[in-house]
């Protein structure tokens, strides 16, 4: 029998550790990666030539980055790795590619997307300023490029990302005005039970608050966002909230970094015809998949947070254990101890996990109440007034139709920034359950697509 | 009368733009209507289609049905209260250095079509290069319909299903028709969940879904369906106005765009893939999108410099012999057939509901449309 092909998408924690796990098994996997190199989002790489030391750049998680980045430096010569490289679609068990703008064809045997997230955001009135950035893209600034989306930083939203990021800010030096968490106090003390799941990343997380309050930083919780204002040029100026007391506070800052913890990238799995579910802890769609990472469509499985949000730790036993179910799957020998405990590991990040979006909900009725003035989709410049009255008139309260004749979720980001608050916005106007609305189809290409390609040569 | 039971003159099955606009016209000639769609209005053909407004190209038989189509487009905006994007900004047919014999076929044209009332300008050389400079080195003639344009085929039809609705027509969307069978003077259409639909003359226009009622009415005709490749790409500044094609026999080569005010230029065209429409999807195969991308550069090299941002397909219907199902049922009273566009129904569309709605309501129809008859593949069976 022919080797099998088996196609990593992702070389983040959940990717690398997949990998690995299939290189020790004697195979040797494609890794496809849209970064210039691995480690994903949370265990970015910095460029070759900066010389930042690990406990600098990933401050509590520099062991773990470190061992990452290690694992793959021994791999890359036992996998085929393509860096830089979008599966901008598939069909028939090919997936398409595109590098610096050459096209090439890859077929897969057995497919395991490690799409990772991104943020999670909602649209707060001038969310579209200049200097407005997501905590991930702020967090890229610093680990890729070594600077700050500002010179005074407001972060806004909730969830674990929101006081690292404010953390690492604080730690390389920017000043941070205030952190701002819609999520009231009283919400984390409910979830400790869950949150002791994982007692010593709990205890990391107090160490982070702690740090920013030690730091002078302002930590509002249980805020409601009100507006994002703008100078003459569209520029941040400052940030108005309504703090847990009822009282209007004003931040003045150059720029806000935002997020309301992750959602999965999905357009992959979407594309290879897998099914969705709607979870409800999370209130948003998810990739149906079983406990070893199976998805619905055969030879296509899911590891890390773009099959479900648990965090990077999770993400690299979910990535070994999506391996070993499609070793499995190809008839090749599997570990029974080595999957229990696997599974026994991801039990426990699950419970941690729920523990987070008790903590930190998703602010769903914000974005289903923002004002008729605020832009819903950046991409198209469409607002939630326009949105609204296209619901109104038209009675389109399926997301799909919706974007039909709303434009919402029409443009470059194709519904991955607005689709979730256009969907809680069309709930809310046409009266119906935020499931009914359902979700944006994925289409291809997953990101913009040069219309000229060269052929692989 | 039961709770489940409606009544009506006509029952339309299949809400596209043909559906829909024929309830429009029916309740302007005072005729009750039922109008039934299994998914949502204008999902299907009628709404991922290319979106153009184009009469030049052609059948000349057809012309009569395109160019009555015309001044509708015109007037659309008055006539369903709502912009659907019209943009009379002409439609460019061109074709290549490789095939001059098209070059020639467009004067031909040209001189048949202005006896219909379409007048076209056919350009070569540098006359054609000086008015449409984005075009590519091998493009060597062109027919320019100045009358021709293109709209926004995601508004289209929904708006005619809530203009019939507003004029009174019973729109039911989310109704699955299992089956239509004459009982008497009446026709009985029944719903997948129970509820019956009655009229004395049933209107099916219902695209790729329509071959297996015409076949249970013993009127089968060889209907397949297939899936177009689109594309759209990032939006640039408005610069192109008119749709513009290639004229080709191969089905590889025929690519066509067109710009939108917003800014996107809109790809169609190049192979066409399977479809699915018992489960009413069509899924884009990325080499159709590849060869369609290494197309239009051909046609207007200057677009190789954009991104495409969405792709899509749907489900359109076909017969052997590029032309719709139109008219009467042959052998039973009172059933009517529009269907089977092609790929080619967006344009006469508005004009197909309002001539299928004249022969419903006067028995006739001034426009010629007795070549796309129910019938003719059985005569061709039989010669």
């Amino acid at each position: 029998m022919a080797e099998p092909r088996i196609v990593v998408v992702g070389a983040g924690p959940a990717g690398v550790r997949c990998a690995e796990t299939l290189a020790a098994a004697g195979l040797r996997p494609v890794v496809i990666d849209e970064g210039r190199r691995d480690g994903g989002q949370i265990y970015r790489r910095q460029p070759d030539n900066f010389r930042r030391p690990y406990e600098k750049l990933y401050g509590t998680e520099a062991a773990r980055a470190r061992a990452l980045h290690e694992t793959f430096d021994v791999l890359r010569e036992q996998v085929d790795y393509r860096p830089e490289t979008l599966v901008w679609s598939m069909g028939g068990k090919t997936l398409h590619t595109v590098r610096e703008g050459r096209h090439a064809a890859v077929e897969y045997d057995a497919l395991i997307l490690c799409t990772g997230a991104i943020d999670r955001l909602a649209p707060i009135k001038g969310w579209n300023s200049a200097g407005a950035y997501s905590l991930g893209a702020a967090q890229i600034a610093l680990k890729s490029q070594a600077c700050a989306i500002g010179r005074e930083v407001v972060f806004l939203g909730s969830g674990p990302l929101l006081y690292l990021v404010a953390s690492q800010y604080v730690a390389a030096g920017a000043k941070v005005v205030a952190v701002l968490d819609t999520s009231p106090v009283g919400r984390r003390i409910a979830a400790l039970p869950k949150l002791l799941a994982q007692p010593g990343v709990l205890w990391t997380g107090l160490g982070l608050t702690l740090g920013l309050y030690r730091a002078g930083v302002p930590v509002l919780t249980g805020v409601t966002p009100l507006e994002i204002a703008q100078g003459g040029a569209g520029e941040v100026r400052s940030v108005l909230v309504r703090d847990g007391t009822g009282r209007e506070r004003r931040f003045d800052c150059d720029a806000v970094g935002m997020g309301w913890h992750l959602r999965p990238e999905t357009q992959l799995a979407d594309l290879a015809r897998c099914e969705f579910r709607f979870d409800d802890s999370s209130r948003q769609w998810v990739v149906k998949r079983d406990e070893m990472g199976r998805s619905t469509s055969s030879g296509v499985y899911l590891a890390g947070d773009g099959a479900y949000v648990l965090g990077a730790r999770a993400a690299e036993a979910s990535g070994r254990l999506a391996a070993l179910a499609a070793l499995g799957d190809l008839g090749r020998p599997v570990s029974d101890a080595a999957v229990a405990g696997l599974k026994a590991e991801l039990a426990r990040w699950d419970r941690f996990a729920a523990g987070l979006r008790q903590a930190f909900p998703w602010p769903f009725s914000l974005a289903a109440q923002t004002p008729d003035e605020t832009v819903v989709c950046r991409c198209e410049t469409i607002t939630a007034g326009e949105l609204r009255q296209v619901v109104r008139a038209t009675g389109a309260a399926e997301a799909n139709r919706a974007k039909a004749f709303s434009r919402v979720g029409m443009g470059r980001c194709q519904g991955r920034y607005c689709g979730q608050s256009g969907a809680e916005i069309i709930a809310c106007a046409s009266g119906s359950p935020v499931e009914q609305v359902g979700r944006l189809r994925g289409q291809a290409p997953v990101k913009p697509l040069p219309v000229h390609l060269e052929e692989e040569a | 009368m039961r709770p489940s039971e409606h009544v009506a003159d006509v029952v339309i099955i299949g809400a596209g733009i043909v559906g829909s606009s024929a309830a429009l016209f029916l309740r302007r000639r005072g005729r009750s209507v039922i109008l039934l769609e299994s998914g949502l209005v204008g999902q299907q053909a009628s709404g991922v289609n290319f979106g153009n407004v184009r009469r030049q190209g052609r059948p000349m038989a057809q012309l009569p049905i395109a160019n009555r189509a015309s001044p509708i487009w015109r007037e659309l905006k008055t006539l369903l209260g709502e912009d659907v994007e019209y943009l009379e900004a002409g439609h460019l047919r061109v074709c290549y250095r490789d095939r001059p014999e098209m070059a020639d076929s467009f004067v031909d044209y040209a001189r048949e079509a202005a006896q219909t009332g379409l007048e076209l300008e056919v350009l070569t050389g540098n006359a054609l290069r000086a008015r449409f400079p984005f075009l590519g080195p091998e493009v060597i003639a062109g027919s320019f319909s100045a009358r021709d344009g293109h709209a926004n085929p995601r508004l289209v039809a929904p708006a005619f299903g809530r203009a019939a609705a507003r004029a009174g027509a019973a729109v039911f969307e989310n109704t699955m028709v299992t089956s239509a069978e004459k009982v008497g003077e009446d026709f009985h259409v029944l719903a997948q969940d129970g509820r019956i639909f009655r009229a004395p003359v049933v209107l099916l226009t219902a695209g790729a879904w329509a071959g297996d009622f015409s076949a249970k009415f013993g009127e089968p005709v060889p209907l397949v369906t297939r899936g177009p490749t689109m594309s759209v790409t990032e939006p640039v500044p408005y610069a192109i106005g008119p749709g513009v094609g290639v004229a080709t026999p191969l089905e590889s080569e025929t690519v066509y765009f067109r710009q939108i005010t917003r800014g996107n230029v809109i790809i169609g065209g190049s192979t066409r893939q399977d479809v699915f429409p018992e489960i009413r999807r069509a899924y884009v195969e990325p080499p159709n999108t590849l060869s369609q991308l290494r197309q239009i550069q051909r046609l207007a090299p200057g677009l190789g410099k954009l991104n495409i941002i969405r792709v899509w397909s749907g489900i359109e219907s076909y017969l052997p012999d590029s032309l719709p199902v139109v008219g009467p049922s042959r052998h039973v009273s009172g059933l009517f057939y529009a269907f089977g566009f092609c790929g080619a129904g967006f344009q006469t569309g508005p004009a197909m509901g309002d001539i299928m709605a004249e022969l419903i309501d006067t028995g006739a129809t001034e426009t010629p449309i007795d070549f796309c008859g129910v019938d003719r593949f059985q005569a061709a069976d039989a010669a």
